[in-house]
């Protein structure tokens, strides 16, 4: 297998062509990602590759085409819809949580819903309140939902591919500030299955767990620390349902220290799930309390020095890991 | 009810460990007696008891506890009390209910606070069969971490457990007490006190000849060593150049002492200890190398008591005894210099314009920069200097 260089945005948009060459069953759907070639370019020249009848412009109603979507799935197509944020979801969070979840479960598994649904999540981009908000925790609480979060071009490739060859309809968390970010990326059919967390960087001291943005940051820390001798074994999630615990409880059980990154708000997070299930598989090798890292409980401002203030950065990502080694 | 402590025996340290009880519990003891013996960060120190009464064990020998800790309690009701009612009882009307025996007050418990540590200490203890209220905590509030119990087990003997990875290519060893006493020091010295460094060669010819006159003339009584010189001349360079023998207070001021009590560092199998030459300056040469031997002695055997080792105003340091021509030392705060001393070795020297063989010494002096700077080291350097290539006045 070969390894090409390229962006998270070019990574998903050739997974993109190559299931769509591959599955004529698979379809986009989504505002502007035609004619216009998509808010942050991941559907770019797909119109003129493939035609109106399988990228199709949406008008702008998300419980419209999002009910659409569902819809073509449940009858035998494999939709791929783009939402131009995930904070658009929100007006369809009714067809998402209460048929796409269920529909397998109320028919008894005779009818599937193959959709996928992706687009940028998160903050860190001068986006304000409304369209700067982390959803993991809200559609990963709901049984039936695939949730995952790419932090990498690879990861972005191998869990796409995932998602739109698998049957449930899968929540594809993309983020806006890694669109641009470069890395390696194994050519052909590469696949991330989901439900397996990722040991990115081998360590004996502490776990840090992360996914999505707060990945890289994790990573700058891990290097700064390094040259202290501080070693940090990171964890990447990429999957936050199914949540692979156990490969985060294993590498608790080495290193007796974890700490859990999140960009989103403290309450009811990402981190507090994993905190509790690496209490409860892993207590007696514990040396530490886990320590959380998360967004301030603040709707996320507008101004780009109190948007710095209200996510972790590295300066405080790293005074947290200096606290579990205490 | 009198209680007994884990003294705090210097600065550094925070817990020590019974090694033996020389009192039985429950046994009869005066004021002053020896009660047990205890081992440091540095050496073996005697409990003596405060109080005369009976004495009760909280702690038995070869456990470890933190400084403050109630090990034992001296009961003060006098002995002839217990003892009164004894003819009591047997003076009594043979159908009155015997009275009870004379019993020893039972032990009382000693106080067990909550300890708190790490469910991975919880782990490692329970399964090395250790108790937790006998290990020291250094984690976050005291609560006691995987490394605690480690280096407690670690002291007891047994070997740690092995780290969880099997194939790791590296062995972690728990530090000894004094190693990470040293390490403490060593690095609040290095962050804290802004050192700077000045060298000076010393020729030791007249030193050397020195040295053999005097063990010619007095047998062993003479025998002096480098080291020995070195020190003298440092404490009657210190006498003169008295910011080097100070320590600094706070940003205002600083303390200059009057005596110069010098700490000889001395590297023994566990680590580094300094014992103190007391008034090193005003000691007469011979008296002064036969003090030094009996505290390199003492320290070696680890039989110094506490006052033996601390209280140094200065430092030296010396490597000469190794293939070492000059090395430079870390500051032992609060103390504001210390002498680092290298091995005389044979060197061709220019004198009045000939080049001629002369024994050579390097000395380099670590200086605390708020105390003084260049100039002040370089001529507290070279009055050591000047003592030593004129040694006569060593001797005054």
């Amino acid at each position: 297998m070969t390894v090409a260089e390229m962006t998270y945005r070019e990574a998903l948009r050739s997974t993109l062509v190559e299931e769509m060459d591959r599955d004529p069953r698979v379809l986009l759907l989504g505002e502007d990602i035609g004619v216009y070639q998509g808010t942050f370019r991941v559907t770019e020249g797909l119109l003129e590759r493939y035609g109106p009848r399988r990228v199709l412009d949406t008008p702008i109603s998300e419980l419209g085409f999002i009910g659409a979507a569902i819809g073509m799935a449940m009858l035998g197509l494999r939709p791929v819809v783009e939402v131009m944020t995930w904070n658009f979801s929100l007006p369809a969070a009714d067809q998402i949580l209460q048929n796409a979840a269920k529909v397998r479960y109320f028919s008894g598994g005779q009818v599937s819903v193959p959709l996928v649904i992706r687009g940028p999540n998160g903050a860190g981009v001068q986006l304000s309140a409304q369209h700067s908000q982390s959803l993991e925790s809200f559609y990963g609480h709901f049984p039936g939902l695939r949730v995952v979060a790419p932090a990498t071009p690879a990861d972005a490739k191998g869990l796409l591919r995932s998602a739109i060859r698998g049957d449930d309809p899968v929540i594809f968390l993309e983020h806006a500030a890694l669109y641009g970010v470069k890395g390696p990326v194994p050519e052909g059919e590469y696949t991330v299955p989901f439900g397996q967390a990722a040991v990115v960087r081998p360590g004996r001291e502490v776990t840090v767990v992360a996914y999505s943005r707060m990945l890289h940051l994790v990573l700058a820390v891990a290097e700064d620390l390094a040259r202290e001798g501080v070693e940090c074994e990171v964890v990447d999630l990429r999957s936050l349902r199914p949540l692979d615990m156990e490969t985060v409880a294993a590498s608790v059980r080495r290193t007796h220290r974890a700490v859990v990154v999140q960009e989103q708000w403290p309450l009811f997070g990402a981190a507090a799930e994993v905190a509790t299930g690496i209490y409860e598989r892993c207590f007696d090798d514990l040396d530490a309390p886990v320590v959380r890292v998360t967004g301030e409980d603040v709707p996320a401002p507008y101004a780009r020095n109190l948007e710095k203030l209200a996510f972790p950065d590295e300066d405080r990502i790293q005074a947290a890991i200096r606290r579990v080694l205490q | 009810m009198a209680e007994v402590i884990m003294p705090k025996m210097g600065d550094a340290m925070t817990e020590g460990k019974i090694l033996t009880w020389r009192k039985r519990h429950g046994e009869r003891v005066e004021t002053g007696e020896v009660l047990a013996e205890i081992e440091t960060d540095k050496v073996n120190v005697e409990i003596e008891a405060e109080t005369s009464g009976t004495l009760h064990i909280a702690v038995p020998a070869g456990q470890t506890v933190p400084v403050g800790h109630v090990i034992a309690y001296i009961d003060g009701q006098p002995a002839s009390a217990v003892e009164a009612t004894a003819p009591e009882a047997a003076a009594a009307d043979a159908v009155a209910p015997p009275a009870p025996e004379p019993t020893r007050p039972p032990a009382p418990e000693p106080p067990r606070p909550r300890v708190k540590a790490s469910p991975l200490a919880r782990r490692i203890a329970s399964e090395h069969g250790v108790d937790l209220s006998a290990v020291q905590g250094t984690g976050p509030g005291g609560r006691i971490v995987e490394r605690d119990v480690l280096a407690y087990l670690e002291r007891r003997g047994e070997a740690a457990p092995a780290p969880a990875a099997p194939e790791e290519e590296y062995e972690d060893v728990p530090l000894n007490r004094m190693r990470q006493a040293i390490a403490r020091v060593v690095t609040q010295s290095k962050q804290q006190v802004p050192h700077f460094y000045v060298t000076a060669e010393v020729d030791m010819s007249r030193a050397l000849e020195l040295r053999e006159q005097l063990q010619e003339a007095l047998g062993e009584e003479g025998r002096v060593t480098v080291n020995d010189l070195v020190l003298k001349a440092t404490a009657l360079a210190l006498q003169r150049h008295p910011d080097l023998n100070s320590q600094v207070l706070d940003d205002r001021s600083l303390r200059r002492f009057r005596r110069v009590h010098l700490g000889v560092m001395v590297a023994t199998q566990d680590g580094l200890i300094a014992p103190v030459l007391r008034d090193a300056d005003r000691l007469p040469l011979l008296q002064l190398a036969k003090e030094a031997r009996r505290l390199v002695e003492g320290a070696h055997a680890k039989r110094l008591r506490q006052e033996e080792y601390t209280g140094a105003t200065f430092s030296v340091s010396n490597l000469g005894m190794y293939e070492v021509v000059n090395f430079v030392a870390i500051i032992h705060p609060p103390q504001a210099g210390i002498l680092a001393v290298g091995r005389a070795q044979e060197r061709p020297v220019v004198r009045a314009g000939q080049v001629v063989v002369r024994p050579v010494l390097q000395l380099t002096v670590s200086a605390d920069h708020r105390v003084t700077d260049g100039v002040g080291a370089a001529q507290f350097l070279v009055e050591v200097k000047r003592l030593l290539e004129n040694p006569v006045r060593l001797l005054l």
